[in-house]
């Protein structure tokens, strides 16, 4: 066998397992797009490629019957708030560590990085009596809160990382020009970092996307639902039976998701790179 | 301090700076500490900072009327955790408490600065130091706190998402809260180290933990190394210079980190499902025969079925950060090993892997942690199943799912804070030491 021939196996083995891993991954995904255009209901009777192809599950989701648009909305709301929040807080903590001394600068933030390792289920119950003495329990406000002060240590810890790449001769040539703290936070630091504080708007606007252990705490009535406690619900009450359109709610949720992943996933990879390595 | 002046207008005012000078000479830093010791605001009065003392003494005065009472009767709280059943809730005493131990702290680090304040001003003043216009005092104020009225909405947050909850749940560790022992029928107690005790004498709970932890390790070691290798193994696929249509094959390959993980955890969990799961029904039994594998019946086969769901969800992450470090790998490596007639694998031990690891080894341990805590895999694709005999956590429950249903399933608050404090000492030590290694903490901080 020469060596062209030997190259030429290598590369057809190299396809076929890209192509082995792109089945798998296409699989589950394929499925669930199927499986919401199904007109039965239950799993049992669903095939991959459906039968009897029908849109009813994505009618029924904009039916006055379902919630599903309001869930949207809410989540919406939660994502926003929760990603303008967050980079507001998180570059006025990351500016300070990087920039300035203070009481607790060398180790604050580490110390609230390890405190954060402990698991929250215990904090929940905390979280809901207190929330409940504030008046916030079952509203889109309380969750919006936890979320902004559970994300400052690690966003922090990354926005300070890429801060501390930003040379200070820039800042301190600012000042002698006659700039203020924050004069130079807003017109030397921020447009510098634009690419890891947008790398932080887009995990916070995913996070309450995707979770639902909090929001299930914390809202208990369905006009209140973002879409995964929403969703949730549809398989968790009588699983069979509401299968299809919990993947038709799915998919509504994860193509936008997706599109938006796959767009900025070049930034979104270099930003983690940066901030958290140097971090 | 003005004495009637007879002599020409110059004299004067040179005889009254001298005056001014020695009169702030017998200015005692002590007498300044201890008024303000007694009541905040007292000592910078005797500074003659008359703004700021007021200050002190609104504030001081604020906090008696306001909080004393509600802090006094939290503190109580604390302690005895309410002396009257029925009447007294005892969990929103330990609530109440805690809050009234973070404003304590609060306060009396105000109260140690309004005195260190008073102490180093009087010690200024006393050696000549001129206080500065009102003004200029303003402005070297907000030099100094401009670190800190950043810091403050974050810190407030975090206080009361991160720590409050945290002191609650290490409290909760120390108490008999349980199911039987809950208000407001019922009044909890403190009890030490009992459920520690409990934790490692009483059969059941040691052999639930033994087991639970030994899973936890194996699946946190597994499965994080499987999407680790699997995402490296790819991403040095993808990379030879061979492949084609590289912008694709990665964009799908991206696909699983896209997709919500809680939509396809739920869409595997229906997936593997026994009896009308796809996985049996299309794929097992038409290639195998048989009724097809209990994936969520067994405990075997559902560790098996939870690791590569996981290195399905977690390799495209691994790939798309790798991807983007071998770029970055300058040419001249590889060239170089050529001249010297490397083979393929010395090339990737030598030059692919070091640079690797290099630069990602602080988020792949992050990816280790994440999965000891990775709640959502275990706990929506089977909730923590299937049951074991003899064990109250199910046979594929991790520390975190066991917490979970030991707090919302049967209520054992107690022994679920105590197991969580044990699961926050592992992981966080393990993060420490990662931490200590990261370049940053070295750093030294300017202005």
């Amino acid at each position: 066998m020469n060596r062209k021939q030997k190259s030429r196996m290598e590369l057809a083995f190299i396809y076929i397992i890209i192509a082995v891993v792109a089945i798998i991954i296409f699989y589950p995904l394929v499925w669930t797009v199927g499986m919401s255009f199904n007109q039965s209901t239950s799993l049992y009777s669903s095939s991959l490629i459906p039968e009897n192809f029908s849109l009813d599950h994505y009618k029924w989701l904009f039916s006055p019957d379902s919630d599903y648009l309001v869930w949207y909305k809410n989540s919406l709301i939660v994502s926003i708030a929760n990603a303008i929040g967050s980079v507001v807080l998180t570059s006025l903590v990351a500016y300070a560590f990087s920039r300035y001394k203070f009481v607790g600068r060398k180790n604050g933030l580490y110390i609230f990085l390890l405190l954060q390792m402990f698991p929250v289920m215990m904090a929940m119950v905390a979280l809901y009596i207190f929330l409940n003495m504030l008046g916030l329990l079952d509203t889109l406000s309380g969750l919006i809160l936890i979320y902004l002060g559970g994300q400052i240590p690690f966003n922090a810890w990354l926005v300070k990382g890429y801060f501390d790449t930003i040379p200070r001769e820039l800042d301190e040539a600012a000042r002698i020009d006659g700039a203020g703290h924050l004069r130079v936070f807003w017109s030397v630091m921020l447009p510098l970092a634009k690419p890891i504080l947008a790398v932080v708007a887009l995990f916070n606007f995913m996070t309450p996307l995707f979770d639902f252990l909090l929001p299930s705490i914390v809202l208990s009535s369905e006009e209140n639902y973002t879409l995964a406690v929403g969703l949730y619900n549809f398989i968790n009450d009588q699983f069979s039976n509401n299968f299809t359109r919990f993947a038709a709610g799915s998919v509504l949720v994860a193509v936008p998701i997706a599109a938006v992943y796959l767009f900025l996933q070049r930034y979104l990879i270099s930003g983690l790179a940066a901030g958290g390595t140097k971090g | 301090m003005s004495t009637p002046a007879k002599k020409n207008p110059d004299e004067n005012i040179e005889q009254k700076k001298v005056r001014k000078n020695d009169k702030w000479k017998k200015h005692s830093p002590k007498v300044a500490m201890i008024l303000s010791i007694v009541f905040a605001g007292f000592g910078q009065l005797y500074n003659r900072r008359y703004l700021k003392g007021t200050i002190f003494i609104i504030m001081e005065l604020a906090f008696l009327v306001a909080f004393l009472e509600s802090i006094n009767y939290g503190l109580w709280g604390l302690r005895t955790l309410g002396t009257i059943p029925g009447t007294d809730h005892s969990i929103r005493l330990l609530v109440l408490g805690v809050l009234s131990l973070i404003v304590t702290v609060i306060v009396i680090t105000l109260y140690v600065f309004n005195v260190i304040d008073a102490k180093k001003q009087a010690e200024k003043l006393r050696d000549g130091w001129k206080p500065l216009k009102l003004r200029a005092s303003f402005k070297e104020f907000y030099d100094r706190a401009f670190p800190y009225i950043m810091t403050f909405p974050g810190l407030l947050l975090m206080i009361f998402v991160v720590i409050f909850p945290l002191l609650f749940s290490v409290l909760l560790a120390f108490t008999n809260y349980d199911l039987y022992n809950s208000p407001p029928r019922n009044l909890v107690d403190w009890v030490g180290f009992d459920n520690f005790k409990n934790l490692v004498t009483v059969p059941i709970w040691q052999d639930t933990f033994i087991s639970v932890f030994s899973w936890t390790i194996v699946w946190t070691v597994v499965a994080t190394t499987l999407q680790i290798a699997l995402g490296f193994f790819l991403a040095v696929l993808v990379n030879d210079p061979r492949v084609k249509f590289k912008k694709l094959i990665r964009t799908i390959l991206i696909l699983p980190w896209a997709v919500p993980a809680f939509v396809t955890i739920l869409v595997f969990s229906a997936m593997f499902n026994d009896d009308f799961g796809a996985i049996n029904r299309d794929i097992i039994i038409p290639l195998l025969g048989g009724n097809g594998v209990s994936w969520l019946s067994d405990p075997l086969y559902t560790r098996i079925a939870i690791v590569m769901i996981q290195t399905w969800l977690g390799f495209p992450f691994i790939f798309a950060l790798i991807t983007g470090i071998l770029q970055s790998i300058s040419k001249d490596w590889y060239e170089a090993a050529d001249m010297d007639g490397a083979s393929r694998f010395q090339k990737f031990r030598n030059i692919t892997f070091p640079h690797v690891m290099f630069a990602t080894a602080p988020l792949l341990i992050m990816q280790y942690a994440s999965n000891f805590n990775n709640f959502n895999v275990i706990y929506l694709f089977n909730e923590g199943g299937p049951p074991i005999r003899g064990q109250n956590a199910g046979g594929t429950d991790i520390l975190i799912s066991w917490v979970y249903k030991l707090t919302f399933d049967t209520n054992n608050y107690s022994m679920a804070a105590v197991i969580s404090i044990i699961m926050g000492l592992i992981v966080s030590g393990f993060a420490f030491y990662q931490f200590r290694k990261t370049r940053s903490f070295k750093e030294e901080g300017e202005i």
